[in-house]
């Protein structure tokens, strides 16, 4: 089974029109891969399906904006990876409980 | 050259749908209908000697159907901006006085977005004259203006709010 940043990275790069061997974990989505707003929109739309979830763009947004944590807490491939593994695992808790 | 009617898409206005036919849940969805005038100053460029209702206008019509489910869902409490239409897909002429239904249905809530499937049809035809996929970023009224007309707005198609809760009138205002 792909790992979640395979499954990430692949969405990426088909949706955000980003050559794929350029998409590393380490990678900021906006700084290093040049994806404007609207297509990481498009990622997320494709990321929230494929995993079930509704990844919180608006608060994550909102904290980056008012200066609570950097953006790389979220928009690094590896920590944005990681978020969605902890939304994917809390979805089953809460489908199990 | 005439300008819209009563009962007729106010195209000066910008205000494509005449009023809300359907609102229903699971999955989100509104039915409007919308009468293109039979005389306006749009078709005299659009296209002389062959009048039609430009695409543009109908993707409109997909847009503000849209607006009203998210509007609808969020109890008029948020404001839906369209941010990309995808796969507009435009199948045949629309001509003066045709009366057209738009359907339009949630796909996936986001965080701050969301998506949703639109089609346009003739009334009580079943071929569909145009279609497309749409994302609204979806954000806090800028002003209270803005929030206040779109309320008012809401009256004139034919909804009823009361708090968060929104249903449909007995019949639109104009």
């Amino acid at each position: 089974m792909a790992s979640t940043f395979e499954t990430v990275a692949d969405i990426i790069a088909e949706v955000c029109d980003v050559p794929r061997d350029q998409i590393k974990p380490d990678s900021h989505v906006t700084q290093d891969l040049n994806v404007d707003s609207l297509n990481f929109l498009d990622a997320v739309f494709s990321i929230d399906q494929k995993f079930g979830i509704t990844i919180p763009l608006e608060d994550w947004t909102q904290e980056v904006n008012e200066g609570k944590v950097r953006g790389s807490k979220y928009f690094v491939l590896t920590n944005f990876c990681a978020e969605v593994d902890r939304l994917v695992a809390a979805k089953k808790t809460a489908a199990a409980g | 050259m005439s300008e819209s009617q009563p009962g007729d898409m106010r195209i000066d206005r910008f205000q494509l749908v005449d009023r809300i036919e359907q609102i229903s849940t699971d999955p989100a969805t509104v039915t409007t209908v919308a009468r293109v005038p039979d005389d306006h100053s749009i078709f005299a460029g659009h296209f002389p000697g062959h009048p039609l209702l430009p695409g543009v206008l109908i993707g409109e019509l997909m847009a503000q159907t849209s607006g009203f489910v998210l509007l609808v869902k969020n109890g008029f409490g948020r404001m839906p901006f369209l941010a990309a239409m995808k796969e507009l897909n435009l199948r045949s002429f629309v001509v003066p006085g045709t009366v057209l239904e738009c359907v339009a249905r949630l796909v996936h809530e986001g965080s701050g977005y969301a998506v949703l499937d639109a089609e346009v049809r003739r009334a009580g035809e079943t071929k569909r004259v145009a279609d497309a996929r749409l994302t609204f970023r979806i954000t806090p009224f800028p002003n209270p203006t803005l929030e206040t007309e779109m309320r008012g707005r809401a009256a004139e198609v034919g909804l009823v709010l009361d708090g968060k809760a929104v249903r449909l009138g007995a019949g639109g205002m104009r």
